[in-house]
């Protein structure tokens, strides 16, 4: 029913949070199929809380997201806070296949894939590492570990929380070159960065995230002084004396939140029930 | 020596039925116990095993001293503590030990008060200290089973249960098998306790499930070593236990249990990987 194309995440008047605190408030928004989106945003903003609703961890408290055409296990994601048991004995090549879940399920042989695992390991600089057990790796390189098992899922949109946070400058170009490529295969990329000028360099379009949407388009418009002062201002307490929220949901159409490309008309005919 | 080794098997039915219990114990309890200890539940073992005794003690108070009633009540309660404590734990902001803890201790005071309620002070060493000289064909039948439903399960679940226990927020992003492989597992704990039960008692069910299985961690570096070591062990003090309780005429649980026990402290000196032998003579570092 919608129109967006496949590959495509909508937010529509989405609302993710805490103990009913919002955390993302009336995101309203269209990232299209291929499109590679910057999050950026003062700590708090909402931007990890973002990723999690995408993939399912966090409930919206209100409005919804889609993904035509997209099943949720379809989506890579990365996160910033992994749970991993790092004492768990697995050798780092085996922890890696652990992308290829998807292709080879409970017992499909991982042997014709082996290529396909040094190949990611190569990819984020871990030749090499393949025997080591993932307890030993340092924190960056569990974290290229991890970016290379997102390479082997092969998803069709990729979620990144931090993803150059604990990784050094020469491993991180290389891996920002890999999520250019994934642009060119129409891959979508969401990911959450601090690094204003990488995301100058390498992101066409922005997200600048303070609870509420503050700008959302092409990265240097997004990104002027003006938005990243109004986003500075957030206050990233909870109000414990926050009147309920009595503002519209739903609302693809309303201001906060322009579209990227403006190439994924909106669905005049869904069900608005708070439509104003 | 050999024949010391072997005669009490060869002599007395009831030893030969003792040792092949154990050996389906050990091989299917010893898997479970390396999960165990891999997801940290080592000491929820001994909780859940506590879960089990009002279910057994509703089917003494049923049929007596019957092997089948007591093991089934087991089942039913040992899955019902494992059920609730895990449905707690992935809907509330409670972990699964602390819902564990709750549950299982509401359990233990029903059990201990169904079976004050009635029964001899006998009755009750036999629900604690099991009966492994005593294994009937259904006994040896019910150890048979679990052994064999606990490996199919296993193999079935090998990959996502790994998964699981290195990135359980990675299995989630990818697969929806995280909560049944998760209740699955403790379904399977639940199983091989009451196995346990049959043989060894409520007291020291989870010995054969544990204790080879930490002791193992001092032999094998990853979980496809772990698991033979687990299993070799627990099958190598099931055996000897039952020798040292048949020529110490000492009861034969315990000295399983107490076996295993010397296995692991054996173990942790001399272990390979990290016995503390080595520790204390720690080969020179090298160059890169």
């Amino acid at each position: 029913m919608s129109a967006a194309a496949p590959g495509a995440l909508v937010f529509r008047g989405l609302t993710l949070g805490y103990d009913r605190h919002p955390a993302v408030h009336h995101l309203d928004g269209v990232v299209p199929a291929g499109a590679a989106l910057a999050v950026v945003g003062p700590n708090g903003a909402g931007k990890s809380t973002l990723l999690k609703g995408i993939v399912g961890e966090v409930a919206p408290l209100d409005g919804r997201i889609e993904h035509p055409g997209l099943v949720r296990r379809e989506i890579a994601y990365l996160p910033q806070a992994a749970e991993i048991d790092r004492s768990f004995p697995i050798s780092t090549f085996d922890f890696v296949a652990m992308g290829l879940w998807r292709k080879l399920g409970l017992f499909r042989a991982l042997r014709p894939h082996r290529g396909a695992v040094a190949d990611a390991l190569a990819a984020v600089g871990l030749s090499g590492f393949e025997r080591r057990p993932i307890g030993t790796l340092s924190g960056g390189q569990l974290r290229r570990a991890m970016f290379a098992r997102v390479l082997l899922q092969d998803a069709r949109a990729i979620l990144l929380d931090e993803p150059f946070a604990a990784i050094d400058s020469r491993t991180s170009a290389d891996l920002l070159d890999l999520v250019r490529r994934w642009g060119h295969e129409r891959r979508t990329v969401v990911a959450v960065l601090h690094d204003l000028d990488q995301v100058r360099r390498h992101f066409p379009t922005a997200l600048l995230l303070a609870r509420e949407a503050v700008a959302w388009g092409e990265t240097e418009a997004v990104l002027t002084g003006p938005n990243l002062r109004r986003a500075r201002q957030l206050c990233e307490a909870w109000d414990d004396e926050a009147p309920v929220c009595r503002g519209p949901a739903g609302h693809a159409h309303e201001a906060h939140g322009q579209e990227a490309h403006g190439e994924a008309p909106h669905d005049h005919a869904h069900d608005h029930e708070h439509a104003a | 020596m050999i024949d010391l080794l072997t005669a009490p098997f060869v002599e007395f039915a009831f030893m030969r039925r003792a040792l092949a219990g154990c050996v389906a114990l050990s091989a299917s309890a010893a898997p479970v116990g390396v999960f165990l200890t891999l997801r940290r539940m080592s000491l929820m073992s001994e909780a859940m095993s506590h879960a089990i005794l009002p279910g057994a003690a509703v089917g003494f108070l049923v049929a007596g001293l019957s092997l089948p009633a007591m093991t089934l009540g087991g089942l039913v309660a040992g899955l019902a503590v494992a059920m609730l404590s895990g449905a707690v734990a992935r809907s509330t902001v409670l972990r699964e030990d602390a819902s564990l803890g709750a549950f299982y201790l509401l359990a233990l005071a029903a059990g201990v008060l169904l079976i004050s309620a009635r029964g001899s002070s006998i009755d009750l060493l036999h629900i604690l200290f099991g009966t492994v000289l005593a294994l009937d064909d259904a006994a040896l039948m019910l150890l048979g089973g679990i052994a064999t439903v606990t490996l199919f399960a296993l193999a079935l679940a090998y990959r996502p249960l790994v998964l699981e226990c290195v990135d359980p927020l990675f299995l989630r992003s990818v697969s929806r098998a995280s909560a049944p492989v998760h209740f699955a597992f403790l379904g399977l704990v639940v199983l091989n306790l009451v196995g346990g039960f049959a043989a060894l008692g409520t007291l020291l069910a989870v010995g054969l499930m544990l204790l080879p299985a930490v002791s193992a961690r001092f032999w094998a570096a990853d979980v496809t070593g772990l698991i033979p070591v687990a299993i070799a062990l627990a099958l190598a003090s099931s055996t000897a236990g039952l020798l040292v309780s048949y020529y110490g005429d000492l009861p034969s649980g315990p000295a399983i249990v107490l076996t295993a026990g010397a296995l692991y402290l054996a173990s942790m000196l001399v272990g390979s990987r990290g016995g503390l032998l080595w520790r204390l003579m720690p080969a020179r570092h090298l160059e890169a």
